[in-house]
């Protein structure tokens, strides 16, 4: 049962505790910080004068801080509010170079907070940060339109990019793994970290494209962009990709990522792959019964593994 | 004190933050460095580049652990996923001690991502030190905590920072990070001594000391670990290793970092105050005073 909220002096429900005394009291107090600092800043990046219930701002935050002779408590907290909206949304800027070419800085910037408001950090790492803008994308389009598909894939792509860089390799199948094997009834394993993506347009050409371009911003002494984030980087705008069905896969090689094409048939195969079919029933949905006849889907076939085993894309099962 | 229970019986020397600029100048030229502090975060994970390096760095380095979000000072329970995960890295790295900051930052299962000021009290002293403990047994080595550097006082607070700190560290049986700069930043945000604070902390549970640069705005000091150390931070820490002993000593450089041997030349300048409190008589280890013990 909720215990009732402690009322003010003057009637009104207390935002915070008066005292902490117990572990619950510690969490109403943290709880009520969190929702002041967490609460989006202004245009100007100030705390907002007024709460969500009109009442002053400046009167919740005295509830909590003590003012000193240089800053109100309305100030002191308000520093904490700056750093934390600066944070997260600076991370989000860095992850995600492509969604920010599409839109542009500050329309970026307004789906950022957006999304942070509605998917705020639930994880100890920044990493998992972008982890459900996607979704969120398609959850409010109006925020995007009309590139709502193009930022879509590109959010999808950007996460793909993140889950790459760090997430297991396991040992890698060998030649000597085939022997005896059945291909009726082997079953073939992915490497974790590869990704695989159907997408709308092109976008990894545009990824591409963008982290030239970023590139060409940076001083060559510095490790630090030119420009501040949340400003748009001052170099030629690039032109938006049309749609247009794109496979790829996103992987890793000696910790560096690089995309690679696949055909239409390789990316079912390798999806087959993935939802645990045998080598057989993925070669079958990859290529389409009417053209298995013809004799060079067996040297595509073919190359493609033999590309994809190079690669190191297929491991033992853990 | 040079070699504690706290900090695994060892004497490191002065450290470096691993950071990811410094990367190919560290694996390519393998400079002499005692050792290097890393961000347990940027390595909770589970294979590529970041582990990779770290394997790299393990071979040749002796590496410590620094958290920034297990925050022991949330009321809500600590994240179990996040522990084994640390617990896989400890394995990794054989860190003699791990760090992680007295604060809070987490509300309900979001993450701030911050690290928030405590309330002075009782109540989140204990709180604090009973998640403290949880930590140590389930990662079986020892724990040390950082003070923070903070811009706001509470209401509800009852006690000093420093009453706070000697608090939370007692009850938990634990080691203390202590930040020098931190000191010196809160110590002008909130109008206290910082030498104060010095002698108010048990000295014998110091494992590790931070020092650090900050920038002076016009109504306050933020921490932003983006300057060379300041000649008050200095006075302090000399002060601090005349009353602690010399103990492991890590230069916090995150932004706008400078090249490795910049950094690492800034860091090395704590050997001279290392001397000098070499040279003077060994305090006497014993408990400071606990102004806020309750009865």
């Amino acid at each position: 049962m909720k215990r009732p909220a402690r009322k003010s002096s003057r009637g009104a429900a207390r935002f915070a505790p008066a005292q902490v005394t117990t572990t619950s009291e510690l969490a109403a107090l943290q709880r009520a910080m969190w929702k002041l600092i967490s609460r989006p800043l202004t245009a100007g990046s100030r705390m907002p004068r007024r709460w969500i219930d009109g009442r002053l701002t400046r009167e919740i935050a005295a509830q909590i801080a003590k003012p000193n002779d240089r800053l109100t408590s309305f100030d002191r907290l308000e520093i904490y509010s700056r750093v934390y909206w600066f944070r997260v949304l600076d991370s989000l800027y860095d992850d995600c170079p492509g969604l920010r070419a599409v839109l542009g800085g500050p329309r970026f910037m307004k789906l950022a907070e957006a999304y942070l408001v509605r998917y705020p950090s639930r994880s100890f790492t920044l990493r998992n940060l972008p982890g459900r803008l996607a979704r969120f994308i398609r959850e409010q389009p109006e925020l995007t339109r009309p590139y709502t598909a193009l930022c879509y894939d590109t959010a999808r792509f950007e996460w793909a990019r993140v889950e790459v860089f760090d997430t297991a390799a396991f040992p890698l199948f060998t030649a000597d793994d085939l022997r005896s094997a059945d291909p009726a009834r082997l079953r073939l394993n992915l490497q974790p970290y590869l990704q695989l993506l159907k997408l709308d347009y092109p976008v990894d050409e545009f990824i591409l494209a963008v982290k030239q371009r970023e590139e060409l911003s940076r001083g060559e002494a510095s490790n630090t962009s030119l420009t501040a984030p949340g400003e748009p980087v001052r170099a030629t705008k690039l032109p938006r990709p049309r749609a247009a069905r794109t496979y790829v896969a996103v992987h890793r090689v000696e910790g560096t990522i690089y995309f690679k094409r696949l055909a239409p048939a390789g990316y079912k195969i390798l999806t087959a792959i993935r939802a645990g079919r045998t080598l057989q029933q993925a070669l079958t949905a990859g290529i389409p019964a009417s053209l298995h006849p013809q004799g060079d889907w067996a040297g595509a076939v073919q190359g493609w593994f033999k590309n994809w085993m190079e690669l190191g894309w297929f491991c033992r099962r853990e | 004190m040079p070699a504690n229970k706290f900090n695994g019986f060892t004497d490191y020397g002065v450290g470096l933050g691993l950071r990811i600029p410094h990367y190919d100048h560290i694996l390519s030229k393998k400079p002499t460095v005692d050792w290097f502090e890393i961000i347990s975060e940027n390595y909770l994970v589970d294979g590529g580049r970041p582990l990779a390096i770290l394997d790299q760095i393990l071979e040749q380095y002796r590496v410590v652990q620094h958290g920034v979000s297990l925050y022991f000072g949330s009321a809500e329970k600590l994240n179990r996923s996040q522990l084994r995960r640390l617990k896989n890295l400890v394995r990794r790295t054989k860190t003699p001690w791990l760090s992680d900051h007295l604060c809070w930052g987490s509300v309900d299962g979001t993450y701030s991502h911050d690290l928030l000021p405590m309330p002075y009290t009782f109540a989140a002293a204990k709180r604090t030190a009973e998640k403290i403990r949880q930590v140590r047994d389930f990662l079986e080595i020892p724990i040390c905590v950082e003070n923070v550097s903070s811009y706001t006082e509470y209401h509800v607070s009852e006690m000093t920072e420093w009453e706070f700190l000697t608090e939370v560290v007692e009850r938990a049986d634990c080691g203390i990070l202590l930040d020098v700069n931190n000191i010196y930043v809160s110590s002008k945000n909130h109008d206290f001594d910082p030498y104060d604070y010095l002698r108010g902390v048990p000295h014998h549970r110091v494992a590790q000391m931070h020092i650090a640069g900050h920038t002076r705005f016009e109504k306050y000091i933020l921490d932003t670990h983006d300057h060379p150390v300041l000649d008050p931070v200095w006075k302090l820490y000399a002060h601090a290793t005349q009353l602690c002993g010399v103990t492991a000593t890590l230069l916090e450089w995150d932004d706008k970092i400078p090249s490795f041997q910049e950094v690492h030349d800034e860091a090395l300048k704590a050997n001279d105050y290392v001397a000098g409190a070499r040279a003077a008589v060994p305090p006497r280890p014993a408990v400071a005073s606990r102004g806020a013990s309750r009865s």
